[in-house]
This record gives structure tokens, sequence and C-alpha cells, in this order.
């Protein structure tokens, strides 16, 4: 292992500093995005070392605020990976149908993008009505930007053509209107969704899942990080329930191997066993 | 703190590669033997896809066991790694890989200046980055910077590149170790120590 070098360590007392202060853990987070994302905030907050930067997020609450925004970078966009949505669509839906309310819970669902692309396809499965979204993140600013369903008019023709190759049945216009450069999406699509504040680092099972959808948010984390997340997902889902993960993302090399099996390899669809 | 690594790389060999690449590639690593004592990392720029042909189209024509690099995984000794289409590839302090899906750097994901600014940290005079061909200026900043922490650094000669738009745009930033084509590359890299490497500037 090469040397800690200074920034090494004041990047380590500064994450002890967030995690003592403000309860946010990033301390089993992946080390070099965590770097090169306090690097970025050291530009845009004008520090000139991490110290200075914890100086100000210890004494003055509101710049861990926006600190938060850039170790938590938003990128998502609506059925990102038609592929995933498509085969939630045509292997999983079935399987739900079976249940008489359903309960999913994307986790780090970041602005929302996935939430709503979830809520469509479902409406356009016949189950919406009978599901309970829980939306959960740690950043509160996405959740809120998640909540009001909003998003840049210019991001909608992607959207529309990942709606598109994830099957969708409909019109995607159809979901939103729009106006002044915006796209505000149908509010009837959020009446059975619960946005809230929970966090896989520090915070522990809620409520009992038939699916649960946490995709590049895994990756951020350390094998550590990752294995409670598995833990939490494993105690969370039901007998048989359905976890989606990102592309690159596998439950295989976790602890918890051996509660899941593979649904659909490919999209990385994984079942409790 | 560290698991117990069998195969632990003396050094890791990182390729950054964009337009015009692939025939670089097929220069260099067909030409590393066999218990090669390092690990080799291989970006190249392309279209987004779910999944890399890389190792694939590598398999039958290098000496070592080719694969995608995947998240968390702690990197080998005499293996090639290819970087996934569409995620950042980035190395960890303790020698394996994270994924990220940040935003672009310079339009591209994956950025070989993230990859090589990962590993100038991770790896310090450990690191051997080797940009080659291509269109863009990513990776210039990333070598120099593994140069800045004491790695070895090449460089595909301008006139010997498809396209000299990245080997240059290394140039215009600093003085590599070797300046190669890249048969000569291939044969720099096949020297299975590090110190002898770096040879002399």
């Amino acid at each position: 292992m090469y040397p800690a070098s200074d920034f090494d360590l004041e990047m380590r007392l500064l994450i002890e500093a967030i995690y003592g202060k403000y309860n946010y853990d990033f301390r089993n987070y992946s080390g070099a995005s965590v770097k090169r994302r306090i690097e970025h905030a050291l530009l845009q907050m004008e520090c000139r070392t991490v110290s200075a930067l914890q100086e100000q997020i210890i004494h003055q609450p509101d710049r861990f605020g926006v600190l938060l925004q850039y170790l938590t970078i938003p990128v998502s966009e609506m059925f990102r990976d038609p592929a995933y949505f498509l085969a939630i669509r045509e292997k999983v839906v079935p399987l739900l149908h079976t249940y008489p309310s359903i309960k999913l819970w994307i986790a780090g669902c970041s602005t929302g993008e996935e939430v709503y692309s979830m809520a469509i396809l479902l409406k356009e499965e016949g189950l919406l009505e009978r599901t309970i979204i829980y939306a959960t993140d740690i950043n509160p600013r996405s959740l809120q930007k998640a909540e009001d369903g909003i998003f840049p008019l210019d991001t909608i023709q992607l959207f529309t053509s990942n709606y598109q190759k994830a099957g969708g049945k409909g019109e995607f216009a159809d979901y939103y209107t729009a106006a002044y450069g915006s796209a505000l999406f149908d509010k009837n699509l959020r009446r059975n969704i619960t946005f809230a504040d929970h966090s896989l680092a520090t915070d522990s099972v809620f409520s009992e899942m038939h699916f649960i959808s946490c995709r590049n948010v895994l990756i951020y984390f350390n094998r550590e990080l990752q294995d409670r997340a598995f833990g939490l997902f494993s105690s969370s889902l039901v007998h048989r329930g359905f976890l989606g993960l990102g592309s690159k993302e596998t439950v295989q090399f976790s602890s918890h191997a051996a509660s899941f099996e593979a649904f659909d390899r490919q999209e990385r669809i994984f079942r409790k066993t | 703190m560290q698991p117990v690594q069998h195969n632990l790389p003396q050094f890791v060999v990182l390729i950054g590669a964009s337009a015009g690449g692939l025939e670089a590639l097929g220069r260099i690593l067909p030409v590393l033997p066999a218990h090669y004592p390092a690990a080799v990392v291989v970006m190249l720029h392309q279209a987004a896809g779910s999944q890399s042909l890389l190792p694939e189209i590598f398999a039958h024509r290098v000496a070592l066991p080719v694969k995608e690099a995947d998240d968390k995984e702690h990197l080998q000794a005499g293996t090639i790694y290819f970087a996934p289409p569409s995620y950042h590839l980035l190395l960890e302090k303790d020698v394996s890989f994270s994924l990220s899906k940040d935003p672009p750097v310079h339009f591209c994901r994956p950025a070989i200046d993230i990859l090589f600014d990962s590993a100038a940290d991770a790896l310090g005079p450990l690191a051997v980055g080797v940009l080659l061909s291509g269109a863009n200026e990513d990776g210039a900043a990333g070598l120099a910077h593994i140069a800045r922490e004491g790695g070895v650094t090449l460089v595909q000669r301008p006139s010997d590149a498809q396209i000299d738009t990245m080997p240059a745009s290394a140039l215009a930033l600093f003085t590599p170790d070797h300046l190669l084509s890249a048969a000569d590359i291939g044969k720099q890299l096949a020297i299975c120590n590090i110190g002898e490497c770096r040879g002399t500037r």
C-alpha cells in the first residue's frame, strides 16, 4: 500500500467530523471516488485545503448542506438501462401480480428519475394502485427534487427514447406537462410514493418489501458497507422477493450471496432464496 | 488490514487509448509475456453498451488471462483487465477497482484522467502509465499526475499514432520517461522489472 498523503489524512479527519457532527457516514465509501468529489468541492467552495473546509463544516452547518451536494452527485435518467425495465415488465411483473398488495423500495433514489420510471411501468401494468413505493436517499435536496417531479425539458428526448426501448405501452408525453423549459410529472403517479430520508450506512430495516431496486449506489461503497446494505435488503425482502442492481453490481461476492439466486443474470435481478 | 492476497502485482500498468488505440493495443498486449509480474489495466474509449468486446477480441491474441474489471476486485499479477463501458474506473489504495457513474470528464465515461489520477494516488511509483492514439486530450493530465507521484510514463510517438491529439496533449504538459512507437512500448513493458522499465530519461 502506497503511504497516505496529507490530503488522505485530512480527508479522513473531515469524514470523521461529518460523522461526529451530522451522523452522515461516509467512512466506508470507496475512497477514490470520495477523494475526487472532495477535490471538486474544494474548488467550488473555494477552500484551499481540506482542513479549511473542515473548519467550515464544523462551525457553519449550512456549509455542510452545500458539501453534501458535492458528496452525493445526483446522476440519473428515466428508464436508464431500458433492458432492466423491460426485464421487470416481462419477467417480474407477472409474479408481482400474484400479491394482493405490493411494497417496492427504491434505495438511493437521488432526484427521482427511477421512481417515476417505476411508477409509470407499474401503472401501465395495472399494479400502481396496489403498490406502495418507498423512495429513499440521504440527500434531502435530492429527495425534495424527487418529490417535486420536475425535470429539465432537454432531458425528455432521452427519457422518451429509453421509455420506448423499455417496452412503454403508451405515449410518454401523456405522463408530464411541459412548461417553462421543464416537464412536470403527473401528480397521480406519486399518490402512493413515500419519499424518506434513509441511509444504507446507518439506518435499519423499516418495512417488508417485495421488490428492492438499488442501482449504481453500491459501487460507491467498500465491501464492508456493501455487505451491510445486502444484509438490509435480505432482511427487508419477503421470501422470494426481488432485488434489482446496477449493470455492474452483484450480490455474488458478498457474505449474503447464499441468500440470493440470480433471476435475470444479464439485467442483474436477484431473488431471495 | 488488507485481505490476504496471493499473486499481488509488483506494479500496475495502466494503458489509456481512444480513436486509433485498438491498433496500437494490438501491437502492445501480445508482446507481454506469460507470468507477467504486473497487472495491466486497459481503458479504451468506446461506444456506450453494457458489455465490452475487448476481452473477447484479445483473449486468443495474448499470453495472459483477460477479463473485464469488476467493482471491488483485487488486481492480480499477470492479468489484463479491460475497463467496462459507461462507468468510470478507479484504483483504490488496497489495489482494488471501484466503478463510478459520476458525470463524464472531457465528455468521456470512462475517463482516462480519472483512472490515471486514482492510480497515481493509490500506487505512486508503482504506477506505469501509457497513453496511446486518440482524438481528444483525456489522459494527458492524469499521466502528468502519475509522473509527479514518481510513476513511470510512456507515450506513443505522435508520428506512430493513427490520431496524435492524445499523445501530443500529454507532451504539451510534461516530458514522459519514454516516447516510443507502439511496438517499442510493448517491448519496454515486457521488461518485467519496474526499475529497468523506468530506464533512463
